[in-house]
């Protein structure tokens, strides 16, 4: 049914829907009101699970993992510097191979110190080996949530779905809740196939000799890879029951005659869309929604960019000293395919920063170039930044800025 | 579309008032958004929060640049550098001051109405929460939602005492002032 609201509130009841027996949680903002929402639902008897307060986001990973190798099914829930603290425990569910569901809502990292919106956090944990899905709209982070346990318990991956905080987990708009039977139909009750039994003792986690690491380490990357399959299928079987879909691996969505493209991850790919209505004379321009970011979609892409002249791969997060992450890996995946577009790299809406509907013409203003400039935040306030930024020459004249 | 920016002070349900505005709207048929511009929440910094309403959906995320309505919960907001910036020309304002509206005619030049919303919360709530009287004034002034859409979106929030006096308190609010006064700007 569909109701206005709170994005935090929609996921909290979205979990309590996919129905797990164990969650833990460490508040930071601005996840905070996910997990409030969660605890409230339990105190009220609508959630039935065990949800255990711990002292920080490293032992709520913990706590997850070992519920999960006993077999439950978990929820947890962090952003920013809870992620980065919760890291090494990351890297050990998604190598031990353990089925987790968590939503990463997205904040910058310190320092500065910054409690609003970025992707820099789920960026710092690109590596660790789990399936990365980014939502545009609290529709989008609902219906993920519930394909996350799908996809998760049957490729024995653990998902982190990304919601960027503030600008969804606490916006209010129209949001379609489910109803039970229809979660329930899609998403069968856990198995876990490695289940840690008493009756049938096992170690898990143990010291991996030269002789086989390489082999664990390349087994998780193809199944990482092998994870493409049932991503695809995990939303079209959600599409099934509920009518809609949140985009695979990778959408796209524009004018056939389209030789521009506009590569996004998460909330800006809404205010992109209608600024395109806004700005009909600029050139007919496809927007591309990375929604898998790991596996990386590789192929889908090469295909959505056969026809464009300039790809703009337009990120909310950088790394510092090389520049746009998703861009280098969008260069390397057209490196040696026929899709050849000129790729222009730029960060934009970093710490929270307001992501107006005038970018839309500011990115078409910046890709008149005759070669494409090197990566680029292009919201900064030139006049803030010191001499040195811009080496011995002086400040340049920034006239999509203007 | 039309866009509404709420200023207020950490305390004084500012985002709570973005949220009803957008449910009474969204259980009128609206397509609805609101969603605050946090700084770190803390009672008495000034802090702002947005709506949206529009016939069809809202994808755009960014935050209110020019706004048809300001309501400010706190007159002393009216010191603060660039409040209403942006507001469009034929925008209106919603003022909480015991101050009569002609009283700010000359500092301003947009459309403004007060309402002693503060006063008001005491007296029915026994708290200085002025967030749902101006609420109300607001919806009256517009006639962009039925006057019973607060009432309907107050009791998906609230229940029992709180409830009771926050529904005698929106009709008091209400009381005296002209339906549909911003008819035009509304409709525009």
């Amino acid at each position: 049914m569909r109701k206005a609201l709170e994005g935090s509130q929609a996921i909290a009841q979205t979990v309590a829907l996919c129905r797990p027996q164990v969650v833990a949680a460490y508040p930071i903002t601005p996840q905070t009101h996910i997990v409030e929402n969660i605890a409230r639902l339990v105190a009220n008897g609508k959630m039935d699970c065990e949800l255990v307060s711990v002292e920080s986001e490293f032992s709520a990973a913990s706590l997850v993992l070992g519920a999960a190798c006993a077999g439950s099914r978990t929820y947890t829930a962090s952003a920013s510097q809870g992620i980065l603290l919760m890291s090494e425990v990351l890297y050990n569910i998604a190598g031990l191979r353990v089925p987790i569901v968590m939503t990463c809502a997205n904040r910058a990292i310190s320092a500065p110190l910054s409690i609003w919106n970025d992707q820099q956090d789920s960026m710092a944990v690109r590596d660790a080996g789990w399936i990365q899905l980014y939502c545009t709209d609290n529709q989008e982070a609902v219906d993920t949530t519930i394909q996350a346990y799908r996809i998760a318990e049957k490729t024995e991956l653990p998902v982190m779905v990304c919601v960027d905080g503030f600008t969804l987990t606490h916006t209010l708009e129209p949001i379609d809740i489910p109803e039970q039977e229809m979660v329930d139909q899609y998403l069968p009750a856990f198995k876990f196939s490695r289940a840690l039994d008493p009756r049938n003792p096992t170690s898990i986690g143990t010291l991996v000799s030269p002789d086989f690491y390489s082999e664990a380490r390349h087994s998780h990357h193809h199944a990482l890879l092998n994870a493409v399959d049932e991503i695809i299928s995990a939303d079209a079987d959600w599409e099934k029951i509920s009518g809609r879909a949140a985009g695979g691996l990778l959408a796209v969505d524009g004018p056939d005659d389209a030789r521009i493209g506009i590569l996004t991850l998460g909330s800006v790919y809404g205010t992109l869309s209608e600024a395109r209505d806004e700005y009909p004379e600029l050139p007919a321009t496809s927007l591309l929604k990375l929604r898998a970011y790991r596996p990386f979609p590789a192929d889908a892409l090469r295909i959505a960019c056969q026809n464009f002249t300039d790809l703009i791969v337009l990120e909310r997060a950088l790394s510092p000293g090389y520049g746009g992450i998703v861009a280098s890996e969008v260069h390397s995946a057209l490196a040696n395919g026929t899709a050849k577009p000129r790729i222009h790299s730029f960060a934009v809406g970093l710490g929270g920063r307001d992501i107006p509907m005038g970018i839309y013409k500011q990115l078409h203003e910046r890709i008149k170039v005759a070669e494409p400039a090197p990566f680029a935040i292009i919201d900064v306030a030139l006049e803030r930044l010191p001499v040195e930024d811009f080496g011995i020459e002086t400040p340049p004249i920034d006239t999509a800025n203007g | 579309m039309i866009e509404v920016r709420i200023h207020g002070r950490g305390g004084q349900g500012n985002v709570v008032a973005a949220y009803l505005l957008a449910t009474a709207a969204f259980n009128e048929g609206w397509h609805a958004q609101a969603f605050p511009a946090f700084g770190a929440e803390r009672r008495g910094a000034p802090v702002v929060a947005f709506v949206r309403l529009n016939d069809k959906p809202i994808r755009r995320r960014c935050q209110v640049a020019s706004p048809d309505f300001l309501i400010i919960q706190d007159e002393a907001l009216l010191q603060v550098p660039g409040i209403t910036e942006g507001l469009k020309p034929d925008g209106c304002i919603l003022l909480n001051s015991i101050r009569s509206s002609e009283s700010f005619a000359d500092n301003i030049k947009n459309n403004i109405v007060t309402l002693p919303a503060t006063q008001l919360a005491t007296e029915h709530l026994g708290r200085p929460v002025p967030n749902t009287a101006l609420l109300s004034a607001f919806i009256k002034l517009t006639g962009l939602l039925p006057q019973a859409s607060l009432g309907r979106a107050l009791e998906e929030r609230f229940k029992g005492d709180v409830l009771n006096k926050n529904i005698a308190l929106i009709e008091a609010a209400a009381t005296g002032l002209t339906a549909g006064l911003w008819k035009e700007t509304a409709n525009a």
